[in-house]
């Protein structure tokens, strides 16, 4: 059998079949018609040790603030934190609101922004300059996720396996599931020590 | 009479093998690879077509130089028959196939519904893939679905089998008997983090893994010092992915083309100065196995050769891996023989036999 590649991909032979129109958007997958510059999202991996004190000061706060988040009701203060968190992690990390925020463990590199959306590393088709198989001129999001996690003081994190997206969270607030998921995770623990000390 | 091969179920081919303690799957390549041998697997070219024969002429010319052969699963995210449908064809001939399963296609539902399908039809063997990106084949315009990627489809895989459970916690009655298995690509950035990598997918549940394509060898040589010292070839089966490129035109199409196949400048120097340079391509590979072959932690090699697969007994024979071992073969069996002299009459005897001449007979 005689081996012949044709010379250009298949993808190549339908775009060119395609109808011609005056109307050409880039060309690019939708998911990056959104979002067109990296230079913020890049900045924020190259900082990602400033960005991670910042999150742990952070997240400390915002469980200070949870009897607050209780009082109001977290169901009320969800609309606004939720406008809040979406247009500060959309300028910073291209946040795509999966509601289950990974910052911490990927290097400060969202990897809801990888086209295949792997939430686990790199896909084995990253091109040799480091960019991405899908987005010939975007960096691979999980390239710099490795190069963000260096930086960081718990940036091994990255090595552990992460649950799949749980799509019926999206849209959702990941600042406040975390600080009530906290509080809840600190009341537990608080418990059996008061048991104990009136036991 | 005719012995019984090695890892053969007596009762039938198609039957799977009985347990053996410690292993997860009641398949043949497993076998192998805990028996310590050299394992080589290949890659069936999934036809575009229904015709079952395309598959089992396909698979016939592996037949005794393979011990698994991949099904892929839209390669290349190019439409072809699926793989469950292959491995559904495979297992009836008793073929050892591994369905690989991407998460391009289909979501967790499909997905855990498959591995339900596939383990029920006799497939022991499971890989699970990303998948390359749509954009790349013959459909752009499709849905890219990408629900699971591979290492959560590894632990999808891994809870199925050991928990009897499916992601949602309901219960299996009957849970799939899977040896699993994941791709690794050592030749692509970033390359420091590729060895942890390996390292989540044996966490996730991967039990072998199959490279990429290597025409690289002290690349790969640099890999898997740091996955010995990592510890991590103890743990996991590392099957080294090789194939023969036709033509030096064809190796250049496929370093600019195919994502994440990494081609050095020496390999397409080698082709491009020989006279026959198909013939070239199938001793580089050649060359290349008997290297990967003396490297610590390798336990096999998966032979890619596309649109040349009867290439592949050459190239196992050629290279010498195998050790006088033979893999499993389809082989006439003892009944068969029996049937085929009792029977054959019917095969070649004008007989036409209506209703009314039976009941005559019967009386």
């Amino acid at each position: 059998m005689s081996e012949k590649q044709p010379a250009v991909t298949q993808a190549t032979l339908v775009k060119k079949a395609a109808p011609k129109s005056d109307y050409k958007p880039a060309d690019v997958s939708p998911q990056r018609r959104v979002q067109r510059s990296f230079a913020v999202r890049l900045w924020s991996v190259r900082h990602s040790r400033l960005l991670e004190w910042f999150y742990s000061r952070f997240a400390d706060a915002f469980l200070l603030l949870h009897p607050l988040w209780k009082g109001i009701g977290y169901g009320r203060v969800e609309a606004p934190i939720k406008f809040v968190e979406k247009r500060v992690k959309g300028f910073m990390f291209d946040c795509r609101m999966c509601g289950q925020c990974v910052l911490s463990s990927t290097g400060m590199s969202c990897p809801m922004n990888c086209p295949k959306q792997l939430r686990n590393g790199p896909c084995g088709g990253v091109r040799a300059n480091g960019n991405c198989e899908v987005e010939p001129d975007m960096p691979c999001v999980w390239v710099k996720a490795w190069e963000g996690s260096r930086n960081m003081v718990h940036g091994d994190k990255i090595l552990d396996v992460q649950k799949p997206v749980d799509q019926s969270l999206r849209e959702t607030s990941a600042w406040l599931r975390v600080t009530a998921q906290a509080a809840a995770a600190r009341e537990a623990a608080q418990k059996p020590q008061n048991n104990g000390a009136s036991a | 009479m005719i012995a019984r091969q090695l890892d053969e179920n007596p009762a039938g081919i198609h039957l799977p093998l009985d347990p053996l303690p410690g292993h997860s799957s009641r398949g043949r390549l497993e076998r192998v690879l805990r028996r310590g041998e050299f394992a080589v697997t290949t890659e069936l070219n999934p036809p575009d077509s229904a015709d079952p024969e395309d598959v089992y002429n396909r698979a016939k010319i592996f037949d005794g130089w393979v011990d698994a052969i991949n099904a892929v699963d839209a390669s290349g995210a190019n439409c072809h028959m699926s793989s469950v449908g292959i491995c559904a064809l495979l297992t009836r001939m008793g073929y050892a196939p591994i369905m690989q399963i991407a998460c391009r296609d289909r979501n967790r539902i499909a997905i855990q519904g498959d591995v339900l399908g596939g383990a029920a039809m006799g497939v022991a063997n499971m890989l699970c893939l990303t998948g390359d990106g749509v954009q790349a084949g013959d459909q752009p315009g499709a849905k890219p679905v990408f629900d699971l990627d591979c290492m959560s489809l590894l632990e999808t895989c891994r809870i199925m089998r050991d928990n009897g459970k499916f992601l949602s916690g309901r219960k299996l009655t009957t849970p799939p008997q899977i040896f699993l298995g994941a791709a690794i690509n050592p030749f692509a950035p970033p390359y420091d983090f590729r060895p942890h990598r390996l390292g989540k997918k044996i966490a996730a549940g991967a039990q072998f893994v199959q490279s990429q394509y290597c025409f690289d060898v002290p690349m790969f040589r640099t890999y898997m010092q740091k996955v010995r010292d990592l510890g991590y070839h103890e743990k996991c089966f590392i099957l080294c992915g090789v194939g023969p490129l036709a033509s030096a035109k064809t190796a250049k199409w496929i370093r600019s083309n195919v994502p994440g196949i990494h081609i050095p400048d020496a390999v397409i120097k080698r082709l491009e100065g020989a006279q026959d340079q198909k013939k070239e391509g199938k001793q580089l590979c050649i060359d290349i196995i008997n290297e990967v072959k003396e490297i610590p932690g390798v336990s096999g090699v998966h032979v890619m050769a596309y649109r040349q697969e009867e290439y592949v007994a050459e190239i196992v024979d050629e290279s010498g891996v195998l050790k006088g071992r033979q893999p499993w073969k389809r082989e006439i069996r003892r009944d068969d023989q029996l049937v085929a002299n009792r029977l054959d009459h019917i095969l070649h005897d004008e007989i036409t036999e209506t209703q009314v001449d039976m009941v005559k007979t019967a009386h």
